[in-house]
């Protein structure tokens, strides 16, 4: 590439990305601190990232679990009314009477702890430390056979707990009923 | 005559009218000065139309659903609008509220409400619809009227600020693929949105039909996501975390997805299909007699316009042109309507609709035989109402 033409190229490039930079700014809103951003980000990702430092083990678990879950989910997550099973369903999501529960039904052991973190226990969702989390959730995925009794989650661990429906999801391939003109 | 009630009532007293059957009513001057002035309006104490929900022990994580047999036009009244809440209505104060963006972004920003309100905003008229509206049809528990059919749908003139605007502040990083919109609810539900769509229509609205928000539809602020499933339409918004891959919370994963007959369920079935249902006359309501009824309902598509409706007066038998009103706007509901005259015999009433995409609205038993019945989110299919005999309408065949 000669010199002109390379001179010519770079201008394109420094346009596009002027046109970028030069999309609307108002200079409304405040930069968020490194300190706000930590304080209010509780995402959690399949692969752990957003998971704080802590650790949990089963046997904990089952004591905050018979204190803070165990009234409303049965004592070994057996559910009750509205509240949800936690356990059991395995094998049964190709059968007329499909049991999912956190066991059986979700892919993710991150997503069981971030929604126990978010929202539970109910009346008071959100209280839980990250150490009452991990122990709670090890308790659950003990209960569904996915764990062992002597098993801690960590920060570490837990992403690599594998669910037995991991490989149970595909995209949406709507539309899914044969598109047809309408018959006159 | 006590009430006028415009619903069912007004459409039997003129179908009773119409026949001659009916005594004419008695109209009378008022004696004395009528009510003064209000500061905040309320409708007449003669109209009775209400959400409906079913009692429960955990209310706070429930819903409510709209009387859509009892609406004209296709604006539901912010006071009807349909809820669906997982933990609770939050009572939020706007001078406290703030929305932040953060993730992959050159710049992290925190927005306050005024903020919001100073940036150039945009109106635009939407249905909002729950995923699990309708969802009993499918699996065989046909609903008995509008209301407990498909009135988890509620439309509305929504007013924000284009999620891309509040991107072009921040300025998206190339890894950027995804955003995780949170609520600042009790339980800060969360969803995972693609990018693609974030960029395309999705308002962070805080107008609900001319006025702010009602906290049950997420005051001050909430996501509004043009045709897609109700649950990711994040009400009183908090954050939004500009991410690289979906984050899997439980509102993606555990519910919400669709357990397809191979035990195989799918998964991120954002797009709500085409779907309308007659309204009037519908179950529950009853015909006074043989005449002219005019059939209404509604039809939406999360795919764009609604094309055409059609309706059936002879069991599925044979379908015709129903005339849309105007306005018929995207991924908004569209009311249509048919002149009926009913000769007093048993049928059935059905209505389906086409989008333009071309999508025309499927029978359950299409719907079934692709889906089976382990799921019943986003299910579509045709609704039908049943005339019996007696000019009662019912949801099941006499």
């Amino acid at each position: 590439m000669n010199k002109a033409r390379l001179f010519i190229l770079c201008a394109a490039i420094s346009v596009v990305t002027v046109a970028v930079a030069q999309s609307p700014s108002y200079k409304l809103g405040r930069p968020a601190s490194a300190e706000e951003i930590r304080q209010r980000d509780i995402s959690v990702a399949p692969d752990g990232s957003g998971l704080p430092v802590g650790r949990g083990t089963v046997t904990q678990g089952r004591h905050e679990y018979q204190m803070l879950c165990a009234n409303c989910h049965g004592d070994r997550g057996q559910g009750m009314l509205q509240y949800p099973a936690l356990v059991g369903g395995q094998g049964t999501l190709e059968s007329k009477n499909p049991v999912k529960t956190v066991g059986s039904y979700w892919p993710y052991a991150t997503t069981v702890w971030d929604f126990i973190h978010r929202t539970m226990p109910y009346a008071r969702p959100g209280s839980l430390t990250p150490d009452e989390t991990y122990a709670v959730t090890a308790f659950i995925l003990y209960l569904n056979g996915i764990v062992d009794e002597k098993t801690e989650l960590n920060e570490a661990t837990l992403p690599r707990v594998k669910m037995p429906n991991r490989d149970g999801f595909v995209g949406d391939p709507r539309p899914d009923v044969p598109t047809r003109k309408v018959d006159r | 005559m006590k009430r006028r009630g415009l619903t069912r009532r007004a459409f039997l007293t003129t179908a009773s009218a119409t026949l001659g059957a009916a005594a004419i009513p008695q109209v009378g001057f008022p004696q004395e000065l009528g009510a003064p002035r209000r500061a905040y309006g309320e409708r007449s104490p003669f109209e009775k139309s209400v959400r409906f929900f079913p009692e429960s022990i955990t209310p706070a994580s429930s819903y409510s659903r709209t009387p859509l047999q009892d609406l004209f036009g296709i604006i539901t009244p912010s006071a009807l609008h349909y809820e669906v809440h997982h933990s609770g209505v939050p009572e939020i104060d706007p001078r406290l509220h703030e929305v932040m963006i953060h993730g992959l972004v050159d710049r992290p920003l925190i927005f306050t409400m005024d903020d919001l309100h100073r940036l150039p905003s945009v109106s635009r008229i939407h249905f909002l619809e729950c995923a699990g509206n309708s969802g009993g049809e499918q699996i065989g528990r046909p609903a008995m009227n509008p209301q407990r059919s498909h009135g988890l749908l509620s439309c509305s003139e929504w007013t924000g600020v284009p999620l891309r605007t509040l991107f072009e502040q921040v300025g998206l990083k190339p890894s950027a693929k995804w955003i995780v919109a949170e609520g600042a609810d009790a339980g800060r539900l969360a969803r995972s949105i693609p990018l693609e769509k974030a960029l395309d229509d999705v308002l962070v609205a805080f107008g609900q039909n001319g006025e702010a928000l009602r906290p049950e539809q997420g005051y001050p602020v909430r996501l509004v996501v043009p045709g897609w499933e109700g649950n990711v339409n994040i009400k009183w918004l908090g954050r939004v975390h500009v991410v690289d891959q979906p984050y899997m919370t439980a509102y993606e994963t555990g519910h919400y997805t669709d357990l397809m007959p191979d035990g195989k369920a799918r998964q991120f079935t954002f797009v709500m299909e085409a779907k309308s249902v007659i309204t009037r006359p519908a179950g529950g309501q009853e015909l006074p007699g043989p005449g002219f009824y005019e059939i209404t309902g509604l039809a939406w598509s999360g795919r764009g316009r609604i094309t055409k409706a059609e309706v059936s007066t002879d069991g599925g038998k044979s379908w015709q042109d129903a005339q849309l009103n105007e306005p018929i706007l995207p991924k908004a509901v569209t009311r249509f309507r048919f002149p009926w005259w009913w000769d007093g015999k048993e049928t059935s009433l059905q209505s389906r609709c086409t989008d333009e995409s071309g999508y025309l609205q499927p029978t359950r038993e299409e719907l079934v035989a692709v889906r089976g019945l382990n799921a019943n989110d986003h299910y579509n299919g045709i609704k039908a109402w049943y005339i019996h005999k007696d000019g009662k309408v019912t949801h099941e065949q006499g």
